[in-house]
């Protein structure tokens, strides 16, 4: 139905745009990765050096875990927030929709105004510790709680909550009812039903939910200056300092290649599951 | 046909209920404490707030930076979405209609800056300005964002594209209107509620935007940024109160659209 | 076959259900028999797949109650109801083989794997499928999966199987084979079948008796051969099989439909009358008793077997024959019917 010139149409334009400025961005960083720096400049000579001492820096490789560590709590904290949360929404809410809408608000509200929130309630004066006192579980505000990869991880989950959830309502809401129905009429209790039919079918909306929660954790740069303070910094904030005082850009292009490539060898096997359990 | 019959009628389980209370409350504590705060005669510190005062907010509208940064910003979203949709809208056409080999590459290039960590494609972008020999400014930002938010103009749009009701084109096409008409005529109009929302979501996104923004800023800030260096210095109680603004904001724009995605969807009901 | 003495094995007692501001089922009470197959006929709206979903336990009485086996089961979750679903659209589990669909049900009460495994590979075989025990449901043809969606329901042994209208989905010969199949597995199992459809035909092939539903209340309940040979109102004799509606009155023990009168019983007063086209034919020798009529044969169309014929008399009287030959078109012909044949009824309601 669609003639050849209608394809080229709508195909060219931003075919030629994002090849233009996102895929020429992204080789760009690849060939500054293999580039180097010497007493100040950019050397544009091909060598392995920057990933050489990627690797052989413990600095960067026990931030690249700490960051993977942190991210997986998230992930596991967002899913035993959010998995509930859309379970209840779509099988027992009679307000589905608008507690829907009240979920996903604060997805669009401002990362930095939420992140920040953070700092002001985990801080000595701050609403965690007046209330630790008061209920007095604690006699002294607790300096920890804030600047502490304790912290990154609260303030993560509570910013990639959302983020988790939404895949998994869809999921949950995909599954047809009759199914449920049919595992009652089976003789299969609401708890046997969860397990055996709601959980197994909502499969792929966990794996995105939990893909989405890990990536975009790993990734975060935010959090970590705001509440992490010293123990709490993550692998972005590094980059972020190679591309500022610390002055390495072929270094911080040689970290981005690698959360690059593990981003996209996780986001590969996660489409494969998907794809794979995708009964519905 | 009869009345819609309801499903299975939920039973009650107060075990998921209080759970969901309590991820609802976690979700919300953080700005309901900011609105608190910002209200806050002593400043930050010190919880619950006392001396409420709306202070904060009147510093707030005679400090000048923040607006120029405020009028910053709106500018970059303005031309975000522009850019955004001029591209996404083709891009979200094509994926529906054009099934060339490589559509499927194409699709996952222009999905990457939403699933990458945002400093990633930021600094690619930042390298690619550089070696164009382009010196950052907002409108360096500008075409960041309207490159790395194509994706979420995309998605949007071909959610509409979907439920286009190709019989309607075929049937323009049939009456003698060429390709071209048939889209602007046709097509577009019923594109309209997706491209509303694709653009409102664009704007907010691009409004708050920092990953990307953090390394293609020259010398004029846009709002987030702004908000950030000042958070560098030190905290203002003022940061409370534009912070409860945004969120006012971002509530309304994001209700509205979701609003026109459900209108959108039912209208799409009752015609079928 | 079922006899009247049998004590109900499923009895549903003044059940009432709406939905909102429309009241579905008013007041229904119905008595099922251990072994029967009975069905429940309707049309969309009448209710039967609300009943059907009472039974089941995935909706409940606002009024009324629901007994199993000499228990009450209305206030009882469907998980633990002897009462199986064959559901519409199948329902079957896309993420389990065959094989574990039907097991399904056994492992959800505790029974071990192997027995499990065991039961259902019989039951696959109940319902000739064996072979396709590893296959994936969405592989299956409709027919394919509404057999396992059946062997699924049945290894359970239960006390009363429902089923909604299982047949709808399928093309027409390969109902034609189901319903005989259903009917077997039915006699087979002695298992108690409640049938949900629209498809009078269907109702009346299968069925040992049929309830027909309208507007939430039973309307008659008997054997086919009752129901269609002495339909109850008007509206039963209109809905099963093909009938001409006469209007007329009794009076004087002589039922009177325009010129035509004979001897009645009934009592006076206006009545409809019921006459199956079969029970038209062109007049032969002279008969006692039957009556006899000029007519003028405005269409006709070909079923193979039979004809359907319109007809028209001189005072505008519009009817409907099953005749074997074929008549003239827009010609007159003499054509009788034997008022014994005909099925005095409550004048029909105007809505």
């Amino acid at each position: 139905m669609y003639t050849r010139s209608y394809r080229a149409a709508v195909t060219l334009p931003p075919v030629l745009w994002v090849s233009l400025f996102l895929l020429l961005a992204y080789v760009l960083l690849l060939m500054y990765s293999f580039w180097s720096v010497h007493s100040g400049l950019i050397v544009h000579a091909w060598s392995l050096d920057s990933y050489r001492r990627l690797i052989g820096n413990p600095e960067y490789l026990g931030v690249l875990l700490r960051s993977m560590r942190i991210a997986a709590f998230v992930t596991l904290a967002a899913l035993v927030l959010g998995y509930p949360l859309a379970y209840y929404l779509s099988f027992y809410s009679r307000h589905k929709r608008l507690l829907y809408q009240i979920v996903i608000v604060p997805l669009w509200v401002s990362y930095l105004v939420r992140a920040y929130a953070w700092k002001t309630i985990l801080g000595t004066d701050g609403v965690l510790n007046t209330l630790l006192q008061s209920l007095h579980l604690t006699s002294r505000p607790v300096s920890a709680l804030l600047y502490s990869p304790w912290a990154v991880w609260v303030t993560l989950t509570h910013i990639y909550t959302p983020f988790a959830f939404l895949p998994i309502y869809a999921a949950l809401e995909h599954i047809p009812r009759s199914l449920v129905e049919a595992s009652q009429d089976l003789g299969a209790s609401t708890r046997q039903t969860f397990w055996r039919v709601i959980v197994p079918l909502s499969a792929p909306g966990i794996v995105a939910g939990a893909t989405f929660a890990f990536v975009l954790s790993l990734g975060d740069f935010l959090a970590p200056l705001l509440v992490g303070g010293p123990n709490g910094i993550m692998i972005s904030n590094i980059v972020v300092s190679l591309f500022g005082a610390a002055y390495d850009w072929p270094m911080g292009a040689a970290i981005s290649v690698g959360m690059l490539l593990l981003v996209l060898a996780l986001l590969i096997a996660t489409e494969r599951l998907e794809k794979k359990w995708a009964y519905v | 046909m009869g009345v819609r019959m309801k499903g299975t009628a939920p039973t009650r389980s107060p075990v998921l209920a209080l759970h969901s209370a309590l991820v609802f409350a976690f979700l919300y504590l953080p700005i309901v404490v900011l609105m608190a705060y910002s209200l806050n005669g002593i400043g930050v510190g010190s919880f619950p707030p006392r001396n409420l005062t709306f202070d904060w907010y009147r510093l707030l509208l005679r400090d000048g930076a923040i607006w120029d940064s405020v009028w910053n910003s709106a500018k970059v979203a303005l031309a975000a979405v522009l850019l955004s949709l001029l591209l996404g809208v083709p891009a979200a056409l094509a994926f529906d209609r054009a099934k060339i080999p490589g559509i499927g590459i194409f699709r996952r290039l222009v999905l990457l800056p939403l699933i990458l960590p945002g400093i990633i494609t930021g600094l690619s972008l930042l390298m690619l300005f550089v070696a164009a020999g382009m010196k950052l400014s907002l409108l360096t930002v500008a075409l960041g964002h309207g490159t790395a938010l194509i994706a979420v103009a995309t998605t949007e749009v071909y959610a509409g594209v979907v439920k286009l009701d190709r019989r309607q084109e075929e049937a323009s096409l049939d009456l003698g209107a060429n390709d071209w008409q048939t889209f602007w005529r046709i097509a577009l109009p019923n594109l309209k509620l997706s491209i509303i929302g694709a653009a409102l979501l664009v704007f907010t996104l691009s409004m708050d935007e920092i990953a990307v923004s953090f390394f293609l800023v020259g010398r004029e800030n846009t709002l987030p940024l702004e908000i950030w260096s000042r958070l560098r210095r030190g905290m203002t109680p003022e940061i409370n109160a534009i912070s409860t603004v945004i969120f006012i904001f971002s509530l309304v724009t994001i209700v509205v659209w979701y609003r026109l995605r459900m209108r959108g969807e039912t209208a799409l009901e009752s015609a079928l | 076959m079922t006899g009247t003495t049998q004590p109900a094995l499923l009895s549903i007692r003044s059940v009432r259900k709406s939905f909102g501001e429309h009241e579905v089922l008013r007041d229904i009470s119905l008595e099922i028999k251990a072994g029967e197959f009975i069905t429940i006929l309707g049309e969309s709206g009448s209710g039967k797949t609300t009943l059907l979903r009472l039974i089941a336990g995935f909706e409940q009485s606002d009024m009324g109650e629901i007994w199993l086996a000499g228990e009450r089961i209305d206030t009882v979750p469907p998980y633990r109801r002897r009462v199986n679903t064959v559901f519409q659209q199948y329902a079957l589990f896309p993420h389990l083989s065959v094989l574990e669909n039907i097991m399904y049900g056994l492992r959800a009460d505790g029974v071990a794997a192997g027995d499990a495994r065991e039961r259902a590979g019989q039951a696959l075989a109940l319902v000739k499928m064996e072979g396709r025990a590893q296959a994936s449901p969405s592989r299956l043809s409709g027919g394919q999966q509404q057999r396992v969606a059946l062997a699924r329901a049945l290894v359970k042994r239960p006390l009363v199987l429902l089923l909604d209208e299982p047949l709808s989905a399928l093309d027409a010969n390969l109902r034609q084979q189901m319903r005989l199949e259903l009917k077997s597995l039915q006699r087979e199992t002695g298992i108690s079948f409640v049938f949900v459809t629209h498809d009078q035909e269907e109702a009346m092939a299968l069925s040992d008796r049929i309830a027909l539903l309208r507007a939430g209340t039973p309307e008659q309940v008997a054997t086919p051969e009752e129901i269609y040979n002495r339909p109850a109102t008007a509206y039963t004799a209109r809905f099963i099989g093909q009938t001409n509606l006469l209007s007329g009155s009794v009076s004087t023990g002589q039922a009177r439909v325009g010129p035509w009168q004979w001897p009645c019983s009934a009592t006076d007063g206006p009545a409809s009358f019921s006459l199956r086209p079969e029970h038209l034919r062109i007049a032969g020798s002279a008969r006692d008793g039957a009556i006899r009529f000029a007519a003028r044969v405005s269409d006709q169309a070909f079923q193979g077997a039979v004809r359907i014929v319109a007809l028209e008399t001189p005072d505008g009287q519009q009817l409907t024959a099953r005749l074997a030959a074929s008549v003239d078109c827009n010609r007159t012909h003499e054509f009788e019917f034997d008022p014994r044949d005909v099925v005095v009824l409550p004048p029909e309601e105007t809505d």
